[in-house]
């Protein structure tokens, strides 16, 4: 019924097969979402939808460091997180569609993908929702003495949530395994972050003693990098750092945000199309590394594409649940 | 609005133009009213509520906010305790749990903890209502957690002329108010006449004439309502649609006189029934008109559960015109 689970280990792939598994996974994620577009413009899929398209260096180059069972919480703009961190694409395409079989058996859908089996806390549809819910999760890991450590993403519009600098805070005194994972893809909704951030971002770490680091959200390998750094601290029992990832959805922010002139241009979003493409830059990379060739990609490609079908047609066909589901699940 | 207005008002507006109407002719008969919210300018909000507001009056007086709830809200309260008047614009009503304290414990007592030395005018403005496949942190309706508080007030309009009337006179209050707007409804057309109204807080209105059962229904659930009554015309009931179109203050004697001439309620919310506003309503009908009642207060609301996402889960989560129609059908003993 599902597609095997590909867990990120760290440790057990390095050099050519590492990079070819996160080109591999930028491409799921990518293929994934030109579905959903597709989907949703359909009329298939219920609700609402916002791609990750053009981000998916950061889920894949963070997820890429971190163990099966650390954990991640994810946001409204999560698909990326969860299939990075090792989702299925057929249970992700059933929840998109509200089915039975999805990971939330249809109770969550886009915005709420959960899975226990992959670290994974929640995607969260508030702004700022899932901050305490890392940071309490990195608190059980290191009462529990796991060994886990947790990642929470957010975009940089939840800069503006009193509650991270809350748990922020906490996370300094105690030193959590945490380490929060800002995307600023530079919009909030239809606005630039410009607009409603003052200063500069990476001084809000250091002010709890939280260490802070910026990092190109184009460039995989840079995010892998970097993470793998800052997650080896945070389980090496160092406390909480920032990672802030400069990055860009190319998109609307959500599916129907189809006129977006007002605020921002078609140049810019371009500009960032044909000159910053995280799996472009990847692909030219493996390329000029000779550890792939075009042929190689291609075929890839090929593969991708048919799980990506596959996990459509399986979703599509897949049964609602029953309305009397409806009051399961509301008590444990 | 009586026949003779809504045969000579020809213009019609959405619900969405009507509110934005208010905030305009508001915001040009007082300087002090400005608006606070996400995305609300350029943007004029997701929804296109306040399209066209920044353009005439300008970034000082339409601002955007970072997505800090609980901040600008207390903002606002500090604003209208000292001279301004805010509107502040929480997109989703789920979003409300984030303003909470500035709401409940800040702009709800600041009158009667000061001795009646300082008051705190201001209008929130949120959303309500399920049905758009947006899952249980999109879709909840949760006025009656205001409805709970002293010193707050709570409006619930139904119709494009409804809100328009009273959100100018929630502007123009002296105390905190919530106004609750259902997403679903933004494109709903109605009558909204040329000339300035207001509509005073506190006044229920009798959407539909009937003799047989009244049907209390607030905010989304008047459309449904009205939906139903139709539906029973059919089976032989002559339904009376009853809104008392704010929570707090409360039009107890129009809901009173409506159930002592039909004998049979049901009230409808969309909000939880659990301790909730259907509650309130089937009690005040019980403590003023037990001795005319022929049955009990039926009361409908949201299923007692987070409102899930897959439409066949949702849809049966929220009472609907044939649910409506039933359950009036069973209480006039006609199912
Ligand atoms: C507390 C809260 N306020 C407002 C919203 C509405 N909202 C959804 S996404 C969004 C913008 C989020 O921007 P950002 O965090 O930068 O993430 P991005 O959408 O850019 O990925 C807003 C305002 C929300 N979901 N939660």
């Amino acid at each position: 019924m599902t597609t095997a689970v590909n867990p990120s280990k760290p440790d057990s792939r390095t050099g050519a097969d590492l990079y070819l598994h996160m080109y591999r996974r930028m491409l799921m994620i990518r293929l994934f979402e030109e579905q959903v577009n597709d989907l949703y413009t359909r009329a298939l899929m219920p609700g609402l939808a916002h791609l990750y398209i053009g981000e998916e260096a950061v889920a894949v180059g963070v997820c890429e460091a971190l163990r099966t069972d650390d954990y991640i919480t994810s946001t409204h703009r999560g698909h990326g997180h969860c299939l990075a961190k090792g989702a299925s694409v057929d249970l992700m395409f059933a929840e998109l569609l509200g089915k039975e079989v999805g990971y939330c058996k249809g109770k969550g859908g886009s915005m709420h993908i959960a899975d226990p089996a992959t670290g994974n806390l929640g995607a969260n549809a508030i702004v700022g929702g899932s901050t305490g819910i890392a940071t309490g999760a990195a608190f059980s890991a290191q009462r529990l003495g796991t060994g886990q450590v947790a990642v929470c993403f957010f975009g940089e519009g939840a800069l503006g949530q009193g509650v991270l600098y809350e748990v922020m805070n906490m996370a300094a005194l105690w030193k959590l395994p945490v380490v929060y994972v800002c995307e600023n893809n530079m919009y909030n909704e239809y606005t630039h972050f410009s607009e409603t951030t003052a200063g500069d971002i990476l001084a809000r770490g250091p002010a709890f003693g939280v260490p802070s680091e910026a990092v190109d959200g184009q460039d995989v390998r840079a995010v892998y990098d970097v993470a793998k750094k800052l997650v080896e601290r945070a389980r090496a029992g160092d406390g909480p750092s920032l990672l802030l990832v400069n990055t860009y959805r190319y998109h609307g922010h959500h599916v129907g945000d189809v006129s977006r002139e007002y605020y921002r241009s078609k140049q810019e979003e371009q500009q960032w199309k044909t000159e910053r493409d995280p799996i472009r830059i990847m692909g030219d990379w493996l390329v000029s590394q000779g550890l792939a060739d075009r042929a190689a990609l291609d075929k890839l490609h090929g593969e991708v594409k048919a799980e990506i079908d596959h996990g459509v047609q399986f979703a599509l066909a897949a049964p609602y649940p029953s309305p009397d589901k409806v009051d399961q699940d509301v008590y444990a | 609005m009586s026949m003779l207005e809504a045969a000579t008002a020809v213009r019609e507006l959405t619900l969405a133009q009507a509110i934005r109407e208010a905030l305009a002719e508001e915001m040009r008969r007082d300087p002090r009213v400005f608006i606070l919210g996400e995305d609300i300018a350029e943007a004029g909000h997701p929804f296109k509520v306040l399209s066209g507001l920044v353009e005439e009056f300008g970034a000082k007086r339409v601002l955007d906010t970072p997505i800090s709830e609980a901040g600008f809200t207390g903002i606002a309260v500090g604003a209208a305790m000292t001279g301004m008047r805010p509107v502040i614009d929480i997109m989703f009503g789920d979003f409300i749990g984030l303003t909470m304290d500035q709401m409940v414990n800040q702009a709800a007592k600041i009158h009667y903890m000061s001795g009646g030395k300082w008051k705190a005018p201001l209008v929130m403005r949120t959303t309500l209502g399920a049905t758009r496949r947006s899952a249980a942190q999109h879709s909840q309706s949760l006025h009656a957690w205001f409805c709970h508080i002293p010193g707050l007030k709570v409006v619930m309009p139904s119709t494009p002329y409804d809100a328009k009337g009273l959100l100018k006179s929630a502007i123009r209050d002296e105390n905190p108010v919530v106004f609750f707007e259902d997403k679903m409804m933004y494109r709903l057309k109605g009558p909204v006449p040329d000339e300035e109204y207001t509509i005073p807080l506190g006044v229920a209105d009798i959407k539909r004439e009937g003799s047989d059962v009244t049907i209390i229904a607030t905010s989304s659930m008047v459309q449904v309502a009205l939906g139903a009554a139709t539906l029973l015309e059919e089976s032989g009931i002559s339904a009376e649609v009853v809104d008392p179109r704010t929570l707090w203050p409360l039009d107890e004697k129009t809901l009173i006189e409506s159930a002592k001439k039909t004998s049979r309620v049901i009230v409808v919310d969309e909000g939880y029934g659990r301790y909730g506003v259907t509650a309130e309503l089937a009690s005040v009908i019980q403590e003023g008109a037990f001795f005319d009642l022929e049955a009990p207060v039926k009361r409908m609301g949201a299923m007692h559960v987070p409102i899930p996402f897959s439409p066949p889960l949702e849809d049966v989560t929220v009472p609907t015109e044939q649910t409506v129609a039933d359950a009036a059908r069973a209480l006039c003993g006609a199912s």
